[in-house]
């Protein structure tokens, strides 16, 4: 990682690309100015955006780690914020701090046959992993992706996810929550994927990420799959300002999502899940 | 008959199910075949079948004036379709299109009905079956009502 020896001091990187994802989703692409270096990440970690004049945010980072030479966000249009970041023009400066946060759990992952849950633009902090698994593709066992979204013109990242689904053993499953008839795929909950996919469960990790209320219902028939929740690992979200553990503003029970998160194992979080106004 | 006996046999519907059990409901199956763009039940249409999907695809849908059928659900392989069948007035309050060729085994309601009527054992072993999938479909609805997407 390479972290700012300030880390409230945001760097400023020009704007090259904007990618549009959705109706309102795009992904900015950065790039370092001539002779500075560009800051590396590890999968699941996230950066805090600028906006001048308007605010900070804290968004996942959704490009390929490998890829020095540039950074890649991924916004959904939500807030001020992040409105005010989406109307960005080329070469404008985009403030960056980071990156933060615990990654997903990769290296301890090697062998285990890997399950990536995905909802909505759940999909952005997990695509760095997806870069990751393809690339050291035999370092993992069986490796599979679920995603759910609202409807088919929701669903990121179109171009890969067709790529994706033709890359031998890497099963790619995707279901929406209603389509019209130019959508062929599944219909339903992300839940309704798995008994299609091939898995041990003894020797699975799984990494989710997307609304809470489908994390919950997913860890769910995971657990009745014969899975633990030890295997389970979640990227939570809560509103950040420091982003280092000092301002208190992402806490969650004893834990702060920024500095201890974004990513979690299951049974850390999971009573803290259930517990009303965390 | 000895056919479609087998064909129960392997359907997850019938798992734990007597041989008795399955040998009296085949009485009042058959084995069909809808091509894509099939339509197997239509709104409002008396809930006369109900079906256990073998192989294909079945995309459960709601039509809304001036806009195309918006599907809610897909139905696969190993899946039960229909439950409207259950209860009065047997109308189905949705449409079911084969998306692709899809073979199922298809149950006469009233005949159904009838046994599990004459028989509560029998009844009662075809409720256990029936109720899983119908609450598992009812949260989806509550997850699809919710949006949970939409945050």
């Amino acid at each position: 990682m390479n972290t700012p020896l300030d880390p409230m001091m945001p760097r400023f990187l020009p704007l090259q690309r904007r990618i549009r994802e959705t109706a309102d989703v795009l992904s900015l692409v950065a790039e370092p100015l001539e002779g500075e270096e560009m800051p590396t990440f590890l999968p699941g970690q996230f950066n805090m955006l600028y906006a001048f004049g308007v605010g900070e945010v804290p968004i996942s980072i959704s490009g390929d780690p490998q890829e020095r030479g540039h950074l890649v966000h991924t916004i959904r249009d939500v807030g001020a914020v992040s409105h005010a970041l989406l109307q960005l023009k080329r070469n404008e400066p985009l403030g960056i701090r980071g990156p933060f946060g615990k990654p997903w759990p990769l290296d301890q992952a090697r062998g285990a046959d890997i399950l990536l849950i995905a909802g909505g633009i759940g999909l952005a902090p997990l695509r760095p992993v997806i870069y990751h698994l393809l690339a050291q593709r035999e370092s993992y066992g069986r490796i599979a992706l679920l995603y759910g979204a609202r409807n088919p013109a929701d669903l990121l990242y179109h171009k890969e996810l067709e790529r994706w689904r033709r890359v031998p053993d890497f099963q790619v499953r995707v279901t929406v929550d209603h389509a019209g008839r130019e959508w062929l795929g599944d219909v339903g909950v992300v839940t309704r994927l798995l008994p299609k996919i091939r898995l041990d469960p003894a020797d699975t990790v799984v990494m989710l990420c997307g609304p809470e209320i489908m994390i919950r219902f997913s860890t769910l028939a995971l657990l009745d799959m014969g899975m633990s929740t030890k295997q389970l690992y979640v990227s939570m979200e809560r509103n950040m300002k420091c982003a280092i553990g000092s301002c208190g503003h992402c806490q969650f029970g004893p834990h702060f999502i920024c500095k201890d998160g974004p990513v979690f194992r299951y049974d850390r979080v999971e009573a803290l899940l259930k517990q009303d106004e965390i | 008959m000895k056919d479609l006996t087998e064909l129960l046999r392997q359907h997850p519907f019938t798992a734990g199910l007597d041989d008795e059990i399955i040998n009296l409901i085949a009485g009042c199956a058959s084995n069909v075949v809808f091509q894509a763009n099939d339509y197997i039940f239509r709104e409002g249409g008396n809930a006369e079948h109900f079906h256990l999907i073998r192989h294909g695809t079945v995309a459960l849908e709601m039509k809304a004036p001036g806009r195309e059928a918006l599907s809610f659900l897909t139905i696969k392989d190993g899946d039960m379709l229909g439950s409207n069948w259950l209860v009065p007035p047997y109308r189905w309050s949705f449409d079911a299109r084969a998306v692709e060729l899809t073979r199922a085994v298809a149950f006469e309601a009233t005949c159904l009905r009838t046994k599990c009527d004459a028989d509560h054992h029998v009844g009662y072993e075809m409720m256990k079956r029936f109720v899983p999938p119908l609450l598992e479909r009812l949260q989806i609805a509550r997850f699809q009502g919710a949006d949970i997407y939409s945050a």
